[in-house]
């Protein structure tokens, strides 16, 4: 921050209103993240819940459900990502345009939940693209979700446009598309993307 | 409701020649079940559907069982002529020996079809049919055309179990992709070695994690984490 | 042809005329024998215009398809003339997962098979092994059964019927509505069994914890208040133009064909075929309250709604009842055993009317703490069979319509 903050408030008290581009780039942003309509599983029902009117996610400038993923600044990962899906899901995160944020909402998108045992069952997005926000619980409530739309918010906000912190968007050498999996014989191929998820190694 | 030896008769004196077969159930709800021949099975059935006592015109659900071959071990008392020395004399005997005998009964993939009447408000009537093994005899005669309701459900069990309903007039993989190998409800099917760390400690976790660190010092990986 | 013409005149006739056709160029013993057999077949449509036929893949990423649900829609024009609906975009193993677990431990999955109503599929499962296993069921957790049964059947069609507002282009208002009473039901919900959506409270003999009075009470009064909401749902619906020339005469169901494609719930009765399992399988205490079974004439999307609405008003009445006369008492059988249940080998098939259709468990036991079989008749996709026969001839915005009109979750169609 190169302005005071203390000159700044007063400043404000005298009507005039004294920002940086980066603040302003970043409320922006952060003010109308567009979520895009898609629903995979029961977190959906919760997600579709948050929209409503006891919930009223509008609060938070992220009411409008895009179909379309080119006009849609964020998924959310709301359910099982199952084998056959995730090539989809991928895909559609690859046609989103940057910059684009994920939330993995629900114990399935993060790991497979319960389902982890399944031979369909994805075990977690993240191995296949980088997500932003996980969210526990199956499915977590809507006030879960609302906390992961704050967090993400206060994310983008502390966003630097320039230098080493920069997120990724702005990063031209940064990968903004992921390698679509394919479906195999027995399984899907590959079972990760290299570069997104680490293949944990358990020190025993 | 007429009882399963009342529509067996009833069958056999209807379709003749038709093989049909009482499978009981020893549960306490006592449905007991039907076992087809191939050859006559679709006629039986038509004959099930338009029979207007038995009216069974609705088709509520077709699944597949998979019985793997199985060990059985049976006591039979066997007569023996055994020669023994009694009182000094030898003499041959005939004796009563308990033997253990052991033998497999081979396997084979089930097709179970629920049938009840919604004219008649009755049912349920349980129709089977067996495929001759698990490997390559796996035909069974397809119900689609008498009750369309056949038509996704035996799909799924094509899908899932490698039932081939002979006679479906679309039979693909239905939950599963086009061009996945596997038949993933049967009892053997062995997963992708997809391990990932699990903090649950059941024993199907640690059988998991045994195996895959046995396949991953085969391959000579080292640390072992969760797997490609 | 403006949307809000009626289309099926004149398309199915020449679609119609195109079977006849292609049915009398070889009479044959055969073909006889063969039209016999198809006429449960979706009829073969043949494309009019000369500018081809276009495939679109509808889903699994679409707003309407109620999650991940495709068609493989080919449309000649604006028309259907073939649909293939794929599954399978969220099957999660729910079978292969339950035959390797105990029976008990399979609860908590059943509650992820139809999301909006995870009570109903509790006691279908319940109900499958107290089949299985013999069990007595005391009458006041019968009652219990019967209260959040209903109030789960009023919830889902409720959302059932905002969703398909939705998909028709009523953005937004039905469906705060039906949410803002499903809120007040998830409430009680909570209350009792500690879930919003994932309730997991009935066990085999029983329900896992007793309603308190307060609960009753608090009941009782969203009961009174029940009438109300569906006035104001109806008032704003029923006899809208824009939603009685979208619905009536679009995705017509013979009852013939229902019946022999297994169709299930509001979907049949909507066709005029009286078959409630409620009245029809007596399970639970059904047989004690006084409530009618609403039924269509035209089986079109129109009576689907209609059939919705009129179960709603009904589950009120059988909740003003069974709420009054609740009994006290145990609400677990003391016989049963749940660590360690281990049921007698056998099979059994246990039904009940969920909201979507029949619900059906059918269970091997082979003696061991396992299921040997574990299968779900899910109504939804059953339902479904017949959707390329509704689809046929009508337009690419009523598949929409007549999807959102079949009430399908994806839960319970791929489990």
């Amino acid at each position: 921050m190169a302005i005071d903050q203390e000159l700044k408030i007063e400043m404000g008290k005298q009507g005039v209103f004294v920002t940086t581009i980066q603040e302003l780039y970043n409320w922006g942003r952060r003010s109308s993240v567009w979520p895009m309509q898609f629903g995979l599983a029961c977190c959906a029902i919760e997600m579709i819940a948050t929209t409503m009117a006891r919930y009223d996610l509008a609060r938070f400038g992220a009411e409008v459900f895009r179909p379309s993923p080119r006009q849609a600044d964020l998924m959310i990962v709301a359910g099982t990502v199952t084998k056959k899906m995730a090539p989809q899901v991928v895909r559609l995160y690859n046609q989103m345009a940057e910059p684009k944020y994920v939330i993995a909402m629900g114990a399935c998108a993060i790991s497979g939940g319960p389902f982890k045992q399944g031979y369909n069952v994805l075990k977690g997005i993240d191995r296949y693209m980088p997500v932003d926000v996980h969210i526990p619980g199956c499915p977590p409530r809507p006030e879960a979700l609302i906390q992961a739309f704050m967090t993400l918010q206060k994310k983008i906000d502390s966003h630097h446009l320039t230098g080493e912190g920069r997120p990724r968007y702005l990063d031209p050498d940064a990968p903004g598309e992921f390698k679509v999996p394919e479906p195999g014989e027995h399984d899907l191929e590959p079972a990760s993307n290299q570069g997104v998820w680490p293949v944990p190694v358990v020190i025993r | 409701m007429k009882t399963v030896e009342e529509i067996k008769a009833a069958i056999e004196a209807a379709v003749p020649g038709a093989k049909v077969e009482i499978v009981p159930n020893p549960g306490p709800s006592g449905e007991h079940s039907l076992l087809l021949g191939h050859e006559q099975a679709v006629e039986v059935a038509r004959f099930l559907r338009d029979d207007p006592e038995l009216a069974l015109d609705y088709l509520s659900n077709v699944t597949g069982v998979d019985w793997l071959d199985k060990e059985v071990t049976e006591k039979v008392k066997v007569k023996r002529q055994v020669t023994k020395t009694v009182d000094g004399v030898e003499q041959t005997v005939e004796e009563t020996v308990d033997e253990t005998r052991k033998h497999v009964e081979p396997g084979y993939l089930e097709a179970v079809y629920h049938l009840f009447s919604m004219a008649r408000k009755h049912g349920p009537v349980v129709l089977r049919l067996r495929t001759g093994n698990r490997t390559d005899q796996v035909e069974v005669p397809s119900l689609t055309m008498l009750w369309r309701a056949a038509e996704f459900q035996e799909r799924e069990v094509f899908d899932l179990y490698g039932i081939v309903f002979k006679g479906h007039p679309d039979l693909r993989r239905i939950l599963m992709w086009e061009g996945f190998k596997d038949h993933p409800m049967r009892k053997d099917y062995v997963e992708p070695d997809d391990y990932e760390y699990e903090p649950t400690a059941h024993d199907q976790v640690l059988k998991r994690a045994q195996a895959h660190q046995a396949q991953a010092a085969a391959m000579g990986q080292e640390g072992a984490g969760a797997g490609q | 042809m403006s949307t809000f013409e009626t289309i099926p005149e004149s398309t199915s006739q020449t679609s119609a005329e195109h079977l006849a056709e292609r049915l009398s160029k070889s009479i044959t013993a055969a073909a006889e024998a063969d039209r016999r057999e198809g006429w449960n077949r979706p009829p073969v449509f043949l494309p009019e215009s000369e500018n081809g036929v276009l495939e679109v893949a509808m889903g699994p990423h679409h707003p309407s398809t109620h999650g991940v649900f495709r068609m493989d829609v080919s449309v000649d024009g604006e028309r259907v003339i073939r649909l293939k609906p794929v599954f399978g975009y969220l099957h999660r193993n729910h079978e292969k997962i339950a035959e390797g677990t105990a029976y008990l431990a399979s609860m908590p999955y059943t509650d992820r098979l139809d999301y909006f109503c995870s009570l109903t599929n509790n006691w279908a499962y319940a109900l499958a092994v107290e089949k299985l296993a013999g069990i007595q069921v005391p009458e006041r957790a019968e009652y219990i059964r019967v209260i959040l049964a209903e109030l789960t059947r009023i919830q889902n069609h409720a959302a059932a019927v905002g969703f398909l507002l939705q998909d028709m282009g009523a953005s937004g208002t039905p469906l705060m509505y039906a949410f803002r009473e499903r809120e007040k039901i998830l409430d009680l919900f909570e209350q009792l069994t500690g879930s919003r959506m994932m309730c997991n409270y009935m066990r085999f003999g029983g329900c896992r914890v007793d309603v308190t009075d307060a609960w009753l009470d608090r009941a009782r009064r969203l009961v009174a208040g029940m009438p109300q909401f569906v006035d104001e749902f109806e008032a704003l619906l029923t006899t809208n133009e824009i939603l009685m020339v979208r619905c009536q005469g679009i995705g017509a169901l013979k009852p013939d064909l229902a019946v022999n494609a297994g169709v299930t719930g509001p979907m049949l009765r909507a066709t005029g075929v009286n078959y409630d399992l409620r009245k029809v399988d007596h399970y639970g205490i059904y047989d004690r309250f006084k409530f009618r079974i609403p039924l269509g004439d035209h089986g079109d999307v129109y009576d689907r709604y209609m059939v919705r609405i009129l179960e709603i008003r009904e589950a009120v009445h059988i909740l003003e009842q069974a709420l009054k006369e609740i009994p006290a008492g145990p609400i677990m059988d003391p016989k049963t055993k749940l660590r360690g249940f281990r049921p007698k080998p056998g099979e059994a098939y246990g039904r009940i009317e969920a909201p979507k259709g029949e619900l059906g468990f059918y269970l091997i036991s082979d003696g061991g703490s396992n299921p040997y079989r574990y299968r779900v008749r899910p109504p939804s996709m059953i339902n479904l069979t017949v959707l390329e026969d509704m689809c046929l001839g009508h337009n690419v915005a009523d598949v929409v319509v007549i999807l959102g009109s079949v009430d399908i979750v994806l839960g319970e169609v791929d489990r």
